[in-house]
């Protein structure tokens, strides 16, 4: 069992510790005796991939930064965390902090990066504390600052605390937040690499992703790339919560079974129960079926051949007496909560999905509430500026149809009538929207008008 | 209120820091969130002086600090309670009780969610994953330490606790 990141070494906090067991050795061995396109060239070959969620290879990432010194670059670390489920970057942070400051570094040397900025989540306030005190110490030993080792390089790193924003996480609204601006995410292109924080050349990379880069360059990228899933290398930290019975962060290589997750490393099902749902990468991401879950291998290829995604590895557990109806309405008010306001599908979509859910869950819902859910999902779904749209609509559309049986059984029939236009919505493709064109106009209106004002007196209480 | 501030909120020691932030970034806006951190850590939260202030230090209208701190859902608008207590009731939390600890920590105050309680001890708030899934239901206390793992009843002795020692110090 490889372990590249948290390693079982006591007090590997502490900067002595760590550089008593090899640390910042790698930093020195590329300042001094590599080129900064080595680097890159090793990193590209260890096909490492950005664990952040879109999976984008880092090696490549790194390529796109312009060469040459005529701008200031930056690199941009995105302790952001903020996806319900995943909370493996404070592991990194109280576990091994310096492991990812030396990536950090290195990446800022094989860039040409003037300066790091390590932005974290403001909550975060103990993991902040002890990571300002690891950025002290790593300039008190001299493998931060002017003229590192000798050599013409010269790299910052900076600790910024955020302030409570989910968006921040998205990487071009945490470059707005860097300058100080509200954070709201930018169109692209351009992307961040040709104009990123301050107008000038930046490059975002997650914590997990910086923290495996001193390894792969002490034994070599071809090492890194045979590790787990030769499409996926690696090891990733699998943080898994909900109902089993030992949750935490499990540092495992990719492509392990998700039952062998479960089973082997967190004592399984709490109260020996079935699993009936598994989200596998943070909330967004469109959730397993008892049966997906027990055969699914947990890298990137595996799950987007059953159209999830691995996400930041975020695994949360959901056993048989779980009601999903609550699950998906409490996921997709935190999307509610969290929209930045910037694109309205997604700011009035989050809002009417989640009155549509509250119907369903009061049990006042109707079977047409279902594909109008789903309709108002893909109308979000790559509409809108960043991925947040995206990762709203997914978990609605995917649990929906995925588990569409226990939502009708929870819809009621016939007694209770929907506001007229949203029924008329969700029939507009079929025969029956034909039937209301031809109803009497004037009855129309006058039950609108009722049931409007219905709805809107239920608003208060679900939006308390 | 067009009237500047004539004594500055900061002490000499406290405008170290806020030099200090200035220094790490390329432009002055950039140290707005930090110098708001500082003002929220004084006074407890954001007033319409304390946000003109941190405008005047970096040279930027009042409107866009305001902007910045309304966007943010730690920077508190109103004054909180001694004691804020931030309840996750997110997925992960709502599967092992955090949605039934808030409602119990609610009822037992007597306070809604973003409301103080009247003798100033207590406020709480419902708040979105603070990325302690593994150690649910949890609650975070004036956005710093992090209390795990809670059961109802460690929940009622943390909260006597906490009203004893607010008690004690007047």
């Amino acid at each position: 069992m490889v372990k590249i990141i948290l390693k079982d070494i006591p007090d590997l906090a502490k900067v002595d510790v760590y550089t008593k067991n090899g640390g910042y050795e790698m930093l020195k061995k590329c300042v001094t005796e590599m080129k900064p396109d080595d680097v890159i060239a090793e990193v590209k070959k260890s096909n490492l991939r950005g664990r952040g969620g879109a999976c984008f290879p880092t090696g490549m990432k790194w390529s796109f930064m312009p060469k040459g010194n005529e701008k200031p670059k930056y690199l941009v670390c995105n302790g952001d965390e903020s996806e319900p489920g995943s909370f493996k970057d404070r592991e990194i942070f109280e576990k091994n902090p310096h492991q990812f400051i030396e990536g950090a570094l290195i990446a800022c040397y094989a860039m040409g990066c003037k300066a790091a900025y390590v932005y974290i989540r403001g909550e975060y306030w103990k993991w902040i504390n002890i990571m300002e005190e690891a950025v002290a110490d790593t300039y008190k030993k001299g493998f931060a600052g002017k003229k590192l080792f000798g050599s013409d390089f010269s790299v910052d790193i900076y600790v910024h605390k955020g302030a409570g924003a989910y968006i921040c996480g998205e990487e071009s609204s945490m470059l707005n937040s860097l300058e100080g601006k509200r954070a709201y995410p930018r169109v692209k292109p351009p992307f961040p690499a040709a104009v990123g924080v301050w107008g000038m050349p930046t490059t975002v990379n997650n914590i997990e992703t910086l923290a495996n880069v001193p390894e792969i360059i002490r034994h070599g990228g071809e090492w890194f790339s045979k590790i787990g899933e030769p499409k996926h290398p690696g090891t990733l930290l699998y943080g898994v919560s909900g109902h089993v019975n030992k949750p935490g962060v499990y540092e495992i290589e990719t492509g392990i079974p998700l039952k062998s997750l479960i089973d082997d490393y967190c004592g399984g099902v709490k109260n020996g129960k079935q699993i009936k749902m598994v989200i596998p990468g943070g909330s967004s991401m469109p959730p397993l079926t008892r049966e997906e879950a027990l055969t699914v291998k947990m890298d990137a290829e595996s799950l987007k051949a059953i159209e999830s995604a691995i996400g930041t590895a975020g695994v949360i557990v959901m056993d048989e007496d779980t009601d999903l109806i609550k699950v998906l309405k409490r996921i997709t008010k935190f999307y509610y909560h969290e929209s930045c306001g910037q694109c309205t599908p997604c700011r009035e979509g989050c809002g009417w999905m989640l009155r549509v859910l509250d119907r369903l869950d009061k049990g006042e819902g109707r079977i047409e509430d279902l594909d109008l859910l789903i309709n108002v999902a893909e109308n979000i779904e790559g509409n809108t500026i960043c991925a947040l749209g995206d990762a709203a609509a997914w978990p609605v559309k995917w649990t929906i149809r995925k588990f569409r049986a226990e939502f009708e059984a929870k819809c009621k029939n016939d007694k209770y009538q929907l506001p007229v236009l949203n029924k008329v919505h969700s029939i507009r493709h079929t025969p029956a929207y034909d039937n209301i064109r031809i109803y009497n106009e004037n009855n129309v209106v006058e039950d609108l008008i009722g049931k409007v004002q219905e709805n809107l007196n239920r608003e208060d209480e679900t939006f308390s | 209120m067009t009237e500047t501030i004539e004594k500055p909120l900061f002490s000499e020691e406290e405008m170290k820091t806020v030099n200090m932030h200035l220094d790490k970034y390329p432009t002055k806006m950039s140290a707005i969130m930090p110098i708001l951190w500082m003002l929220q850590d004084k006074y407890g939260w954001l007033s319409e002086d304390n946000m003109k202030y941190a405008g005047d230090l970096l040279n930027l209208p009042y409107e866009h600090v305001l902007g910045v701190a309304t966007f943010y859902t730690m920077y508190f608008k109103k004054p909180m309670g001694k004691y804020h207590l931030q309840i996750c009731t997110n997925v992960s939390c709502m599967l092992c009780g955090g949605d039934k600890l808030f409602q119990y920590v609610s009822e037992k105050l007597g306070i809604k969610n973003n409301h103080v309680t009247p003798d100033g001890i207590f406020s709480i708030e419902e708040v979105e994953c603070l990325g302690s899934c593994g150690t649910a239901p949890m609650m975070q206390i004036n956005n710093k330490e992090f209390y795990e793992n809670l059961t109802l009843e460690n929940v009622d002795k943390l909260l006597n606790d906490l009203r004893m020692k607010a008690g004690a110090n007047g």
